[in-house]
């Protein structure tokens, strides 16, 4: 009886209305949506192509030696590299590592690419902000598998719905960082680039970004690893790769080549943490 | 000619300011402002003007506006009225671009806490400003290291901030404030976070430096003795508002109202006081003239147990003890010449009174002060300690 003060309008169509919008945004935009797509999924193609194209034993090698030098000259992530990825290649995966590193790739280099401006302009701006936290909050707790909804309405499946659907989850962490690291940097130091009679960008590439470099790189980190697990829940709308691996196991409830191509995510995802995080640290 | 003159200035912080700048004119205190309109008043109607290669310390205790004041000067910080004068131009009415290139071209800034740009290197900072304006690299690499030896940090060059110590590191903020060769450096509390002994060491520097290069300095500072020790004028100010300006003696022998007054109470008054402000008009005999028996009547009269003699243009010749004066006119000498002193313990009118102690001790006579071989005064023992006390009879008029 009392719950009918709750029912005092029906049911409003909030579902219906997202549907309509998506529906609007696409046609209205297929022109757009469909270059993007055939481009973007061409694109990818050939990067992975390449990617599994060289030699697995001079990825392998390469990597080693990146690792041992950014480490700072010691052997502990280079024989982490040499024996993990010799590890995928034996279990026949080495192909889907090249597939899922494309994905990462690129949805982490766009993410940045994006994240790091909007970054600055809400460091810059107090409205900017205001406005932008919430969405990003909104991006980072709705349930990334929702995303890949719209994105196949878009993109249809394929690795360029996949990166879409990674890209909103991926760039929230580089928009936050990029923004705290700029407004950490020491108000004395702003008052000394501007005292000088810095204009705007001098004081943002002089002082600002060289000063949160360390903050946005953490940002960064997040966001690689972010795409990471993305790229894994986009093989559900076709993105190749380890993910899909991954999928295809769990449809069939075989334990052994899931937990084999798990591995092999983990294997790429501390490498490509480490690789980040050492990038960060060096002078 | 001025270079910087500040008329009116003011900063209120907050909402309101409309109602406080009123309030302000009706002269409420600063604390009934923030209760009545929940503003702030940083720098309450600051005038005052310096003048080319002067050294001009504005002063005051935490919270009494003048960092906000040296931040209005350059407009890091907006000023809610009046102006501000550099070589005539109104920073405060300027666009941002004729604001840049004052910044530019003028006014380098010296901070508390060095600001050093801890990515970049002790060379890097020095170019910094250069930089900004567009210099090329080698020119602006060469004045960084010119600016640079001048600090005697020529052999860090390719350091970075952290690895040089506090002292060393405000060296740098100062070389790349140097730099740009501005016509007027601020300098926020610049030596303030430092030690003591770095602190003078660094203030004589700057003293030394001043010398040859002969800028506009406007000196933040909370340290009293600091201010008289590198102040040409001192601007003291309390809740945003200037109390007084004036020449060191001025502000220490003459403050204007109690607060000054107790500001200076506590300040060792030998470090600034120098022999002119303390000698008196001495007795004296002409040599050409006189003999034993009118210096007797002279020292008699004065309850005194020496006397300065000169000859008829007061240039100093020594002095006579009464013992010696009366013995000569025992035996009927008449020549001051034969009993005339001549070890007589001078010093300049500038010399500081902590210097006066050590020779004052082992005088038995007063000290001369002395000027081209004239004697200007005498320095008495009683005068060294009531000045001292801060009571003694100072004159300013000599000064």
């Amino acid at each position: 009886m009392l719950d009918s003060i709750l029912n005092f309008i029906p049911k409003i169509p909030i579902a219906e209305a997202i549907e309509t919008i998506t529906e609007i945004i696409q046609n209205t935009f297929s022109f757009l949506f469909e270059p993007i797509k055939s481009g973007g999924n061409d694109f990818m193609e050939w990067l992975a192509e390449i990617l599994a194209d060289i030699p697995a034993v001079i990825v392998i090698i390469v990597v080693a030696v990146l690792a041992f030098f950014i480490s700072g000259k010691r052997f502990g992530l280079a024989a982490f590299s040499l024996v993990g990825l010799w590890v995928i290649y034996n279990q026949g995966l080495w192909e889907e590592l090249m597939s899922t590193f494309a994905l990462v790739l690129i949805s982490s280099v766009l993410s940045i690419i994006i994240g790091v401006p909007v970054g600055i302009l809400m460091s810059k701006s107090k409205t900017a902000q205001n406005i932008i936290t919430p969405i990003l909050d909104f991006m980072q707790t709705m349930p990334a598998f929702v995303y890949l909804i719209p994105a196949v309405a878009f993109f249809s499946i394929g690795m360029v719905a996949g990166i879409f659907a990674s890209l909103i989850f991926a760039t929230p962490p580089t928009v936050r960082f990029t923004n705290l690291g700029i407004r950490q940097v020491s108000k004395e130091l702003i008052e000394a680039s501007e005292a000088f009679g810095s204009t705007g960008s001098q004081k943002l590439l002089k002082v600002e970004l060289p000063m949160a470099k360390s903050t946005i790189m953490a940002g960064i980190n997040q966001t690689v690893m972010l795409s990471l697990s993305m790229v894994v829940i986009a093989s559900m709308i076709g993105a190749p790769g380890l993910g899909r691996e991954v999928l295809s196991a769990l449809q069939r409830a075989q334990v052994g080549p899931g937990f084999v191509a798990g591995i092999g995510i983990v294997i790429l995802a501390i490498i490509i943490d480490r690789f980040t995080q050492h990038l960060n640290t060096q002078k | 000619m001025p270079i910087i003159k500040v008329e009116n200035l003011s900063k209120v912080f907050g909402r309101n300011v409309k109602d406080a700048l009123t309030l302000l004119d009706e002269g409420l205190t600063k604390e009934k402002i923030l209760q009545e309109t929940g503003c702030t008043v940083g720098v309450n109607r600051a005038s005052f003007e310096v003048e080319a290669g002067e050294v001009f310390v504005i002063m005051g205790l935490s919270g009494s506006g003048k960092s906000t004041l040296v931040r209005l000067i350059n407009r890091l910080i907006e000023p809610t009225e009046g102006s501000v004068y550099v070589d005539e131009e109104n920073l405060a009415k300027m666009n941002k671009e004729d604001l840049r290139r004052v910044r530019r071209e003028k006014l380098s800034m010296v901070f508390q806490r060095f600001a050093l740009f801890p990515h970049r290197t002790i060379l890097e900072n020095a170019e910094f400003g250069l930089e900004i304006q567009g210099i090329d690299k080698t020119e602006r690499s060469k004045k960084a290291k010119e600016s640079l030896e001048l600090v005697g940090l020529g052999s860090y060059l390719h350091q970075y901030p952290e690895q040089l110590s506090g002292g060393m590191q405000q060296r740098v903020g100062l070389a790349r404030a140097l730099a740009n060769d501005p016509e007027v450096l601020l300098m926020d509390e610049a030596f303030s976070a430092l030690d003591p002994l770095i602190r003078k060491d660094m203030q004589d520097e700057l003293l030394e430096l001043q010398e040859s290069m002969q800028k506009t300095i406007i000196f933040i500072t909370h340290d009293l003795d600091e201010a008289l020790r590198i102040g040409d004028r001192i601007a003291l100010m309390k809740d945003g508002s200037i109390v007084q300006i004036g020449t060191p003696e001025e502000i220490l022998v003459n403050p204007v109202n109690d607060y000054v007054e107790k500001f200076v109470q506590d300040v060792d008054r030998s470090k600034v006081l120098t022999a002119e402000h303390i000698m008196k008009r001495p007795e004296t005999i002409n040599i050409e003239k006189h003999g034993p028996r009118v210096a007797l009547e002279r020292m008699r009269e004065e309850g005194l147990s020496s006397i300065y003699v000169t000859d008829g243009k007061r240039n100093l010749k020594g002095y006579i003890t009464a013992d010696d004066a009366s013995d000569a006119r025992k035996q009927g000498i008449q020549d001051l010449n034969q009993i005339l002193k001549t070890d007589v313990p001078t010093v300049q009118k500038n010399i500081s009174m902590h210097e006066i102690f050590d020779i004052i001790h082992n005088s038995p006579v007063p000290i001369a002060v002395v000027e081209d071989d004239k004697l200007l005064g005498i320095i008495v023992r009683g005068a060294v300690i009531a000045a001292l006390a801060g009571e003694g009879e100072v004159n300013l008029e000599n000064a």
